[in-house]
């Protein structure tokens, strides 16, 4: 596995107006690494996500995401994969036709194959002629999923993927997410349970106020300790 | 290994035909709109002091517009619930794949309404056919393809706005004019039995819009879909 | 029509900002103009009394069509540099070219009426006129109903290409369908060659009208930016 990073973020901002949402990121994430992203709302880390992903240029700074700097074009976003709030399904379609669409679009051949193997991967192949619409929230949670890792990204965007998920889909989920850093990408994930980012990553930061404080490795860190931590940078009174 | 943009742009068409084949109701709302206008435009006007051969060309072209916005917001619209225009934004298409992929769906639907809405206009007003009518599809295809090139583009853009099915048409209905206008002339030239160069002047108007305007939308296209 | 502008509302103490000398400037050439087109220049001998309407009307044609030009150059220039500025001009120049253009289409058929006989004619000019009206119109309600200013720039400047765009093509449409079905009376408008005096007066009014453009422009612009920065400072 080489040793460039997968993301290389310099002094990233981004401003709305007068508002600063993003404000000097700067953070490394080499291959096999994920980075559990905490803060509260309104503290940026969407619009962080956003901008590696190639949807929202920044105002200043620099990033660059598998080697490309942003915003990277089609080189770029061939390589980045995202599970948003939104499930970015088409209800009409079944699950295995937005699986296959999604496959298309980044050119894979054996669309439709490689679409099965992905809602497999995430254990629902047994739904995929079922029409989006009809599932339930946590399947088609699974199915934004497999969406968005159908071509094997470089670095995987998650926000709040566990949200709806039940067991068996967190577990699907969390093998998955396991799957492909060992196959050298790199996550990002954001999320407000404590507990769950530090188990499923391998670096943890907190976002406040569009600036990021310090990413450090989860290994040995206690959860209850993070979280005091975590509420501190908050302002939060620690009886919460 | 990204696709080309022809690649893209049909896998999208494809997907926005499928969605729309799946649900049906846009299609048929614009054909029965079209059929109802066509019908009640008959009745609006005194047959004997208009001649419904006279009314023809107007009406099938008011017409053509009008079902044709109907269509056009849809295209759009699918992509608002649960976000799937991020979708497209995060693949690796070029936005020009994007605006291409939902004009060629776009051009199918209003081509397709085309389809019906002609030979009914033929039925309903009695219009002689003759060797003309590969001309008159001619210029039905050239006046698709320009109100489906602006109309992709605008309803990219009042999609996301208050007043998305009003803002449509007011916007979308001025730059209609330079493709109705020749024509619903051409037509009634060629119907009139004048000769065949004063609707070829016409049609050079319709084909010189369409060059410009398709180019034109294409180019301004990513600026209405993303930042 | 009431022209909304989304935004917070502004103080009404805002309105000492429209008197400047600027303005003042704008508002005595406009008026001296007027008293000259109306005492002190000939009366035309066909038209009569009626004629001095075209010291408004062509006017005001330039400036509704110099604005929508200016409109135009800046949503081009605004999707290359993306500076708020240029959107606040257009939003401005594009504000005051409406009321313009509604001044061309009110007191064309008030000249065409006594001159002509008819109220509305379609002729090429007036017809494309009323086209400009219906973009600018397009363009104004459009930006009220975005909210989000940076959107409400981008969709923006995107119309005011296209509608530049839209116009020759609005032009030679209409041309051709006034060669073909030419109408029944012919329209000599404007433009005949104009003794001395009167084309002085003229001159003077097209000098007079720019004039008032800028100072209008200038006054809707401020207030443009004072809703802004009040916008920024609630965010």
């Amino acid at each position: 596995m080489s040793s460039t990073p997968i993301v290389l973020a310099q002094a990233l901002s981004r401003r709305f107006g007068a508002r600063r949402a993003v404000e000097g990121v700067s953070f490394e994430l080499l291959a096999g690494q994920s980075l559990a992203l905490f803060g509260p709302n309104g503290a940026g880390k969407t619009t962080l996500m956003r901008m590696l992903a190639g949807l929202l240029r920044p105002t200043s700074g620099s990033a660059s995401v598998a080697g490309v700097a942003l915003r990277g074009g089609t080189a770029a976003r061939a390589q980045v994969g995202m599970i948003g709030h939104h499930s970015m399904l088409y209800p009409a379609l079944t699950a295995a036709e937005n699986v296959e669409f999604a496959a298309r679009l980044h050119g894979l051949p054996d669309a439709a194959n490689v679409a099965r193997h992905a809602l497999d991967g995430v254990g629902i192949l047994d739904r995929a002629a079922v029409p989006v619409r009809a599932l339930s929230r946590g399947l088609q949670q699974r199915v934004a999923i497999a969406r968005s890792t159908v071509h094997r990204p470089k670095l995987l965007l998650c926000d709040e993927p566990f949200g709806a998920l039940d067991e068996s889909g967190a577990r699907a989920l969390a093998e998955l997410l396991q799957r492909m850093r060992s196959g050298g990408s790199a996550i990002i994930l954001i999320t407000h349970d404590i507990a769950q980012g530090l188990r499923h990553a391998t670096h943890a930061a907190m976002m406040r106020d569009g600036q990021l404080a310090g990413v450090e490795p989860t290994s040995g860190v206690a959860p209850a300790d993070y979280a005091a931590r975590y509420r501190a940078l908050c302002g939060l009174s620690d009886a919460a | 290994m990204p696709p080309d943009t022809i690649s893209a742009a049909l896998a999208i068409a494809r997907k926005d035909l499928a969605i729309e084949f799946r649900t049906r109701t846009a299609f048929l709302s614009s054909l029965v709109f079209a059929l109802l206008a066509i019908v009640i435009f008959y009745f609006a006007w005194d047959p004997t002091a208009i001649p419904a051969l006279d009314l023809a060309p107007g009406v099938l072209w008011v017409i053509f517009t009008f079902s044709g916005l109907l269509g056009l917001n849809r295209s759009f619209g699918i992509e608002q619930s649960e976000r799937a225009i991020d979708g497209l934004l995060l693949a690796p298409v070029s936005r020009q794949a994007i605006y291409l992929g939902k004009g060629l769906a776009n051009l199918l639907f209003v081509l397709a309404v085309q389809a019906i809405a002609l030979p009914a206009v033929v039925l309903f007003y009695n219009v002689p056919v003759s060797g003309g009518f590969a001309v008159v599809a001619a210029i039905a295809v050239l006046a698709a393809i320009g109100l489906v090139a602006i109309g992709t583009l605008f309803s990219s853009m009042a999609v996301n706005t208050r007043l998305a099915e009003l803002l449509l048409p007011m916007l979308s209905l001025p730059f209609f004019v330079p493709i109705v206008m020749p024509a619903a002339q051409a037509t009634a030239s060629l119907l009139a039995g004048r000769p065949v160069a004063e609707a070829a002047a016409w049609l050079k108007v319709l084909l010189a819009f369409d060059i410009v305007f398709v180019a034109a939308c294409a180019l301004a296209f990513p600026y209405t879909i993303e930042e | 029509m009431a022209l909304r502008w989304s935004g917070a509302h502004l103080p009404p103490d805002q309105a000492h900002i429209a008197i400047d000398p600027l303005s003042i400037a704008a508002f005595i050439a406009v008026a001296a103009t007027f008293v000259r087109a109306i005492w002190f220049t000939p009366l035309e001998r066909i038209q009569g009394p009626a004629q001095k309407i075209f010291y408004i009307h062509a006017p005001a044609a330039w400036v509704a069509f110099l604005a929508f030009g200016l409109v135009a150059i800046a949503s081009g220039i605004y999707l290359w540099l993306r500076d708020e500025r240029l959107d606040r001009f257009a939003e401005s120049s594009a504000e005051v070219g409406v009321v313009f253009t509604t001044v061309v289409l009110v007191t064309g058929p008030l000249w065409g009426r006594p001159v002509w006989g008819t109220w509305w004619t379609w002729d090429a000019r007036l017809t494309l006129t009323l086209f400009l009206w219906f973009i600018y119109v397009g363009y104004l309600v459009m930006r009220g109903a975005v909210d989000d200013r940076a959107v409400r720039a981008r969709y923006s400047a995107v119309l005011g290409i296209l509608g530049a765009l839209l116009i020759p093509f609005i032009h030679l449409s209409v041309y051709m369908f006034r060669t073909l079905h030419p109408l029944p009376i012919v329209m000599k408008a404007s433009r005949p060659s104009l003794p001395g005096e009167m084309l002085l007066t003229l001159l003077l009014a097209f000098a007079s009208f720019t004039l008032l453009y800028v100072a209008l422009l200038r006054a809707r612009y401020l207030l443009a930016e004072e809703r802004d920065r009040l916008q920024d400072s609630v965010a």
